[in-house]
């Protein structure tokens, strides 16, 4: 029976070691304070998982949370997060995905699923309304996304999936989970800790639906919202006629793309090659929304007449596009596409893949790894090499293991652990902290290590949403910061895509949050879930032991040779100080007892 | 004279808004299995297809309703009056479209009822892949046809 307040009101704990399943009612005072999906997962995760746990053991527990907006028509609002700590980089992972799951999940009765302990084989839960059920995986082990997607469906009829493929399996440290086939968990390793655990998919079927506090209220702030997202340039046409991708020039022009693993600088002759408007000449067969989006920007694509390259699915997003494109120095853009398609097919995380590639190239170029390691040449530029070793990485045979490793270890491996563009072993994505100020701090202050979507400072940086900032300042980046990743953390914990973030903001958000769950917080309260929810993570963090806020080497000391941003390094140092200020932390970025007071974080 | 729903599925991103609305004007609830009107995805050919009652002018689900539940209003849309209706299911079995539903969960029958003229699928869609419009307005395909001839002459002429 659902909750007139977004949420079910149920949540399912099933113990694989035991083989249980156990149905709870959902902790209503942690749905408060922590909103949903990304800040209530954490929530549950804290509270029962020590921090020091290895994340690949039984003792790890592995939660996939729907937000009180997910399953409604609140602007794309169809996201679920998968939450554990992150075998990729030891701290928390949190990674959070579209496409049709997480609405069928709620249907379903359930406003998440906690999987603790380890089945002693390979098993599935199949999930029919009211019937819960864990079912032997065997003949789907060994199997990729799609065709374990597509057995699911064959015998269980109209259900989504959600599941891993062999990488997963195999537990390498940035496997993806996937649903519907070509939407991703992405960062971290999440499918490698699914994987750990013997479990190989999820499959759901749901007959019930959502309801809210006050439904006329709810669709007035629902009508609002989406009309301002039609309407805005980026929401309302960019995205969804040119996908992410269009980013590629634009980040160009203003010297961010980092070229070659970062060791060209940050601005790219060929960059255009790669574009979204080169994707759309060339692949594009069409757009296509997750649920209940009016963006959709997904993109189906196709590969024809290009031999061993041909194929159909989704994507690359510009983040793909750009770690085998520009980070690897490559402007064919059907290897690049190629290259996404079979992290796709086996749930890799194509940022850390597409990165670590482009990792083992500069060290090769330098003769740091031996030609006999990898058993081909592999130089930069080198688009048969990518997508061979992007195969090899899926299939984990020889070379492909140790890009498996993800960047961090294999240039560790080789002695070179400063050309790993990491922070915290998490890949950076594509935009260069040089070049962009306010992105390589926020890289450093990431609470899952590298990564663009904790606080996307390329909205004010380079788009100009909600203000234009200068890119090559440092001044007030702290403090933009801080609001971006508290606002952030509110809108991946309500189930809404942080890409409304382009054409709605707070009182949006608070607005369609406030009428479905039936509160009469102001915006600030509301948004103060968003810091509670970014101190938490710190927390968490601190306790399984993480790494000082930093970037790599590079980044801080080899000025860009070339492009708008030529002779620049990025300030972090100047930053930092601004944002620990911002967020009333120590000059040493510790949350201080009066702060977690203040946020009622007791952890 | 009744406005039509008209649905162009290259338009359609197939992210089941309409769904989404539907269920929650007439059910309070965000439903799609509650909903009047339903996409089916072809993910192999990349093509969405929205589907709904088409307010038949020979309407097989109001011939064949036994207790005159199912009736034309004055707008010509097919109303379905729940006071009346017996749940028989008959009208499920007659649409030759299979676009009146019988929810096992409510155990109800549903069907398109325009939200009173207001459409909220067509309201809501953020492509134009419905719309209402007036009979008069449904883009004619003969046009459609000579347009292209049109243009395939200029090419030529050039």
């Amino acid at each position: 029976m659902t909750q007139a307040n977004g949420w079910i009101g149920t949540i399912l704990r099933i113990n694989l070691t035991e083989g249980s399943i156990k149905k709870e009612p959902l902790n209503m005072q942690d749905a408060h304070d922590y909103v949903g999906a990304r800040g209530l997962g954490t929530k549950y995760y804290c509270n029962e998982v020590d921090p020091k746990v290895d994340p690949l053991s039984p003792e790890n527990k592995l939660i996939f949370m729907t937000g009180p907006l997910t399953g409604t028509a609140a602007c794309s609002a169809g996201r679920y997060e998968v939450v554990s700590k992150a075998p990729l980089t030891g701290i928390i992972g949190a990674a959070n995905s579209g496409g049709h799951f997480g609405p069928e999940l709620k249907y379903a009765g359930y406003d998440g699923i906690i999987f603790e302990g380890k089945a002693n084989h390979p098993v599935y839960l199949h999930i029919n309304d009211d019937q819960v059920e864990l079912l032997d995986a065997n003949e789907l082990w060994g199997q990729g996304v799609h065709e374990t997607t597509e057995a699911l469906e064959a015998k269980h009829g109209k259900v989504r999936v959600s599941c891993i493929g062999t990488p997963g399996e195999r537990c390498m440290l940035f496997a993806a989970i996937m649903n519907d086939k070509n939407r991703a968990a992405g960062r971290g390793g999440m499918g490698a800790v699914m994987g750990s655990k013997n479990l190989k998919a999820i499959a759901v079927r749901g007959t019930g639906g959502v309801t809210v506090a006050r439904p006329e209220g709810f669709m007035n702030e629902v009508t609002k919202a989406r009309t301002m997202l039609k309407e805005h340039p980026v929401t309302g046409n960019g995205l969804g006629t040119f996908g992410t991708e269009i980013l590629v020039n634009i980040v160009n022009e203003v010297g961010g793309l980092p070229l070659r693993n970062g060791r060209d600088g940050s601005y790219w002759e060929q960059a255009d090659d790669t574009s979204g408007e080169r994707l759309n000449e060339t692949h594009l067969v069409k757009n296509q929304g997750c649920f209940g989006c009016s963006i959709a920007c997904g993109r189906v694509t196709k590969i024809e007449g290009k031999g061993n390259l041909d194929g159909f699915g989704e994507g690359p997003e510009y983040e793909a596009g750009w770690s085998y494109g520009a980070a690897c120095g490559v402007n064919d853009i059907s290897s690049i596409v190629k290259a996404n398609f079979i992290c796709n097919e086996q749930g890799m995380d194509p940022i850390t893949l597409g990165s670590t590639v482009a990792c083992a190239m500069e060290l090769y170029e330098m003769g740091a790894i031996p030609e006999e390691d990898i058993g081909f040449p592999l130089r930069f530029g080198d688009a048969a090499a990518m997508v061979k070793l992007t195969q090899m990485c899926a299939d984990g045979e020889g070379f492909g293991k140790t890009i498996g490793l993800g960047s961090y270890r294999l240039a560790e491996k080789y002695g070179h652990p400063e050309l790993s563009m990491s922070v915290k072993k998490q890949e950076m994505p594509a935009y260069d902290g040089r070049a962009i100020q306010g992105i390589g701090l926020e890289y450093a202050t990431s609470n899952r290590g590298g990564c663009h979507v904790r606080g996307y400072m390329i909205s004010p940086e380079v788009l100009g949403i909600p203000v234009k900032l200068d890119p090559q300042v440092t001044e007030g980046k702290g403090a933009m910061l801080k609001t971006f990743q508290d606002l952030t953390a509110l809108c991946d914990s309500t189930g809404m895509c942080l890409f409304t973030t382009f054409g709605i903001g707070l009182p949006e958000i608070a607005g369609q949050y406030r009428e479905a769950v039936g509160s009469d917080e102001t915006d600030e309260e509301i948004l103060l879930k968003g810091e509670r929810i970014w101190n938490l993570e710190k927390r968490f963090n601190m306790e399984a032991g993480v790494e000082k806020d930093t970037l790599p080497p590079r980044l801080l000391r080899e000025a860009l040779p070339s492009g708008p941003a030529k002779g620049k390094v990025n300030e972090l140092q100047t930053m930092l100080a601004d944002y620990y200020e911002a967020r009333n932390w120590t000059a040493d970025g510790i949350p201080t007892p009066e702060k977690l007071a203040e946020l009622n974080v007791t952890y | 004279m009744a406005k039509q729903l008209v649905v162009d599925p290259k338009k359609c991103v197939s992210c089941r808004t309409c769904e989404l609305v539907c269920s929650f004007k007439h059910n309070e609830e965000f439903n799609p299995r509650l909903s009047n009107v339903s996409v089916f995805h072809y993910e192999d050919a990349a093509i969405t297809v929205p589907i709904m009652c088409m307010q038949c002018d020979e309407a097989s689900c109001a011939a064949i309703c036994p207790t005159g539940a199912l009736r034309r209003n004055a707008q010509g849309v097919i109303e379905h009056d729940a006071n009346k209706c017996i749940v028989c299911k008959m009208c499920v079995s007659a649409c030759p479209l299979g676009n009146i539903s019988y929810s096992p969960a409510k155990r109800m029958i549903h069907k398109c009822d325009l939200c009173g003229g207001e459409a909220w699928c067509a309201k809501y869609c953020p492509t134009g892949a419905i719309s209402l419009v007036d009979p008069d307005e449904v883009p004619d395909k003969k046009q459609l046809a000579a347009d292209k001839l049109k243009a395939a002459v200029e090419e030529v002429r050039a």
